[in-house]
């Protein structure tokens, strides 16, 4: 028995690799359940505003790197990515402008409006294509590494190593920054609160004089940043391919259901709840466990439960029991 | 006023209501009188298609609510009023949404006519009990210093005590100068603190006087208040 080693190798293929994923997961369902807040609907163009919003990072990046602009250890993509965030803030404007505003005014069902976000997607997703093309786009430099396996080994001595990513700081550090700016935003400012009634309450913040065109803008231009950030963040810590962020689709979406569609809270707590079920349910836990448990009691059997080719199954079964137990998710959010 | 909602037929029919500065005034009459109807043309939220609304000797008829609310009209919808999500504070926020002055001594005056809602500032609205949520909602058309206050059926669904208390209540606001408009179902006691008291029947003025006369009149008394 070894717990220490048994630790160590739990943080170095789970609890890290699962906090960093959670935590892009987080910001892309924040996008998802503001826009189910304010707008009313769940928006299925999402992930490709994050790939959108990434794409432009990357190639403002290139730019910068073609320049000579670096960051020293830090990714230069991190100088890019306010530029993504305009990119990605010009496309969703452009969008709302031209498309959902128009069904706004009908005043449609929530159902016509996924539709038509269906079709925003697609769109998305062609245009994402059409510029940067389907393949696998490496943008990250810098450092790679906080701290290595061999670093960790040489300075406590066990047998484990324990690798923390350069990405992997850098995505718990930005995103807990930006959680934090946006729940100031949303619990101090006049119009942050003028954003929380406006989804509690339609007509009285009506009423109020609250002026809903504007609170619709201003949750485009916030989930514009989210999508850029979560879509950056992930594309730096694995690779950015358009593809798997129409597959983060899933993932977001549970996260976003199983908080509470409308909970920014939710939405946090989703993420990392879909984040931790995913790698632990397809994490081969044979290592942890011949370090956890006695001799005589260590596996034959990789312990996966789930191979990794299936770990899109997790955030469904997830979602799918969520829906059935408890439909309005962790955090009392709307219903679906 | 005449009018009614959207293409429909007229609900209302050449109804009359009318309050001054620091009374109150109660609309009352059987269901589908058109009472709330009737409030809700005074408040801008269907097509009156002949005759007008005047606030303080203007013509208001052709704005909309929310332009009201600027102009000087507070209103407090029957359901649905209040953030529920929100703080007791914040939803006192979100009624001065329209001010940009400093508004911090309109809260304190609504927390001295409500003193309940200071203790329950930072609860959510929506865990307060149904007399404080519509003092929550009174206090939120409140934060726009109203000239005048409409309240669509303020006492539904609460106990007769607290009904009592909400009436109370209402009096003192009336008596800071502002005038309250007021559809009531509780019909009786309304109409005992109504300076003015309107019944309608099928969308038009069936009788008009002080609460009192009303309470006096034998017709009234026979048709809407049960003998």
């Amino acid at each position: 028995m070894d717990l220490l080693n048994a630790f160590v190798a739990l943080a170095n293929f789970v609890l890290i690799p699962a906090i960093a994923y959670g935590a892009q997961l987080a910001l892309g369902a924040l996008g998802v359940t503001l826009i189910y807040g304010i707008l009313r609907f769940s928006n299925f163009a999402h992930g490709d505003t994050m790939a959108f919003g990434a794409m432009v990072t990357i190639l403002v990046t290139w730019l910068l790197q073609g320049w000579g602009v670096s960051l020293g250890p830090l990714p230069t993509a991190l100088l890019a990515l306010p530029f993504g965030i305009l990119g990605a803030m010009a496309l969703v404007l452009i969008t709302d402008r031209t498309v959902y505003r128009f069904y706004r005014k009908q005043r449609v069902k929530p159902v016509i409006l996924v539709i038509v976000s269906m079709g925003v997607m697609f769109i998305y997703n062609g245009l994402v294509r059409f510029i940067i093309g389907p393949d696998d786009q490496r943008f990250a430099d810098g450092e790679r590494f906080i701290i290595s396996v061999r670093d960790f080994k040489a300075l406590t001595g066990l047998d484990e190593g324990l690798a923390i990513r350069t990405t992997q700081g850098l995505t718990l550090v930005t995103a807990v920054i930006t959680v934090a700016v946006l729940f100031w935003f949303l619990n101090r400012t006049r119009t942050g609160k003028s954003m929380r009634a406006y989804s509690d309450n339609e007509d009285l913040a009506l009423l109020s004089g609250i002026n809903p065109e504007r609170v619709v803008m201003i949750t485009w231009l916030i989930v514009a940043a989210l999508a850029t950030i979560a879509g950056t963040l992930y594309g730096l810590d694995k690779t950015f391919k358009p593809f798997t962020y129409f597959q983060l689709l899933l993932p977001v979406f549970a996260s976003a259901i199983v908080g509470g569609l409308g909970s920014p809270i939710g939405a946090i707590a989703g993420g990392f709840l879909i984040a931790f079920s995913e790698v632990g349910i397809t994490y081969a836990w044979k290592k942890v466990a011949t370090y956890a448990l006695p001799d005589a009691l260590a596996p034959n059997s990789l312990l996966q439960l789930l191979g990794t080719d299936y770990k899109f199954a997790v955030s469904f079964v997830i979602l799918v029991i969520v829906l059935l137990v408890r439909p309005t998710g962790l955090f009392k959010g709307k219903s679906v | 006023m005449t009018g009614g909602y959207g293409k429909g037929p007229d609900i209302l029919h050449d109804c009359t209501i009318a309050v001054d500065k620091g009374e109150i005034a109660v609309i009352v009459g059987p269901n589908g009188a058109g009472k709330s109807t009737a409030m809700k043309a005074v408040f801008g939220m269907l097509d009156v298609r002949s005759g007008a609304v005047r606030l303080d000797g203007q013509d208001i008829t052709a704005l909309s609510p929310q332009d009201r609310v600027a102009r000087g009209m507070g209103f407090v919808p029957q359901t649905n009023n209040i953030f529920t999500s929100m703080s007791v504070e914040e939803n006192l926020e979100m009624g001065a949404f329209i001010r940009r002055d400093d508004f911090g001594d309109t809260i304190e005056q609504v927390y001295e006519l409500f003193p309940i809602l200071k203790d329950k500032r930072r609860q959510a609205a929506g865990e307060l009990s149904g007399g404080q949520r519509q003092q929550v909602a009174v206090g939120r058309a409140l934060m726009t210093q109203p000239q005048v206050l409409m309240l669509d059926e303020p006492t539904a669904g609460v106990s007769p005590i607290v009904m009592d208390e909400l009436f109370d209540r209402i009096i003192e606001v009336a008596r800071t100068g502002i005038s309250i408009l007021m559809v009531e179902q509780n019909a009786r006691q309304a109409l005992a603190i109504a300076d003015k008291g309107y019944v309608l029947v099928q969308g038009a003025n069936a009788h008009t006087g002080t609460g009192t006369d009303l309470l006096g009149d034998p017709e009234v008394r026979q048709s809407f208040l049960g003998g």
